[in-house]
């Protein structure tokens, strides 16, 4: 075989290769089994297989669940799927303190063990920022240029 | 960010190193002149990312590492398209040019990608709260990286340069599996890093920085890539004891 079509033909397998390599990852069910976390509802659904493995969960805080005890730094808040005052939620607690990002309403994800008591207890707890990055409302700062920058924005 | 700018970008760097390699003209100062406005524009860089955007909402002064790792990380996507694009031109038809492209484009890309997964972790810790965790984004990033180191080894283990040119880009097409991998990450699983952003979700003067940054860093990935290149010409041209593309200069002879 000429070298150039020997090359041709290893383009080919290596093209081949990773076209089929890339469908199954993403069209295959890889998805299912490759869990970062689970959100509250999923983790309620697994019931029992749930219990006392080390998980991850992750949601969204629920605005007025916080409870913070600096004196003991405890802290327990509530997790919910989504911003809906529906979505299926999770009672969290922690014995640390949290991130300075951490307020209600933000994305959570907490490493810990879930108990069938209907608690999640965690010793890792981060929070996620969402893909929007705002400048501080223009009225609260004043000192800030934002007057310049919500001009350019109009 | 339209889906159509990074191919545009491409291309115009694609353009400016074919005119690197084609016209010993451009060589004289293209890169010099397009390094040069780099560092300018890193200079007006400091200052537009570090005083003239607003600070973020809630993370405050520590958001504004925005205007590095992410132009960082789009230099090693960008890196790793031309290394991909090199290797499958090489396969087609055999040529010293798009064997040392696709070497220094892997090499450049590597150093962009570390240093924009340097850079995220940095962010990551007073914002997430930790340095690092395995999530979906971290994880395929990590592992398109040491693809790529994986590459740049196969590269030095054989002697025989067109072996290395041949069974490298096979690699090179292999290891290309990971970047949409990396893409669509956190839309495909949960994962702690957030979907990518769109100008609809940065403000203006913030989106204004950010691109400025993506080109600062275009023409350093520019200027470092041409100058790899050179060195990886200069060091098949050792190996093959071939006459040089051009002609012989006054020092060689």
């Amino acid at each position: 075989m000429k070298p150039e079509s020997r090359n041709r033909l290893i383009a080919l397998g290596a093209l081949l290769v990773a076209a089929s390599a890339l469908a199954w990852i993403a069209f295959g069910n890889i998805g299912e089994n490759l869990v970062y976390y689970w959100k509250p509802g999923e983790m309620l659904a697994q019931g029992e297989k749930a219990y006392g493995a080390t998980v991850r969960l992750g949601g969204v805080v629920v605005p007025g669940s916080v409870v913070w005890n600096a004196e003991h730094t405890s802290l327990t808040f509530e997790v919910a799927d989504s911003h809906a005052p529906t979505a299926p939620k999770v009672k969290v607690t922690s014995g640390m303190t949290p991130p300075q990002m951490f307020r209600e309403g933000i994305g959570v994800v907490v490493e810990g063990t879930f108990a069938a008591s209907g608690v999640f207890t965690t010793n890792r707890l981060m929070v996620n920022h969402s893909n929007e990055y705002r400048a501080p409302d223009g009225g609260a700062g004043g000192d800030w240029k934002g007057t310049l920058s919500q001009a350019e924005a109009k | 960010m339209t889906p159509t700018l990074p191919l545009v970008v491409l291309a115009l760097v694609v353009a400016g190193i074919v005119a690197h390699v084609t016209s010993p003209a451009a060589r004289r100062w293209v890169s010099p002149a397009v390094g040069a406005l780099g560092v300018l524009m890193l200079a007006a860089l400091w200052y537009l990312g570090l005083f003239w955007a607003p600070p973020e909402q809630y993370m405050s002064d520590v958001g504004r590492i925005l205007y590095v790792h992410v132009p960082h990380v789009w230099m090693a996507l960008l890196a790793f398209t031309l290394n991909v694009g090199c290797a499958v031109a090489y396969l087609t038809k055999k040529s010293w040019v798009t064997d040392a492209l696709a070497e220094a484009a892997a090499e450049v890309g590597v150093y962009f990608g570390a240093v924009g997964v340097l850079m995220g972790s940095i962010w990551a810790r007073p914002t997430w709260g930790v340095w690092w965790d395995w999530d979906p984004r971290l994880i395929s990033t990590t592992v398109m990286l040491l693809a790529y180191v994986g590459y740049l080894a196969l590269r030095s283990f054989t002697d025989d340069p067109e072996r290395r040119a041949t069974w490298s880009a096979a690699a090179a097409i292999l290891s290309y599996v990971s970047l949409p991998i990396v893409w669509f990450s956190v839309r495909w699983w949960n994962s702690l890093h957030q979907v990518q952003s769109n100008p609809s979700t940065v403000d203006k003067p913030m989106v204004a920085v950010l691109r400025w940054g993506a080109v600062t860093m275009l023409c350093f990935l520019f200027v470092f890539i041409v100058k790899r290149y050179e060195l990886a010409r200069s060091r098949q041209t050792a190996a093959l004891e071939l006459p040089p593309l051009e002609a012989p200069r006054p020092e060689a002879a």
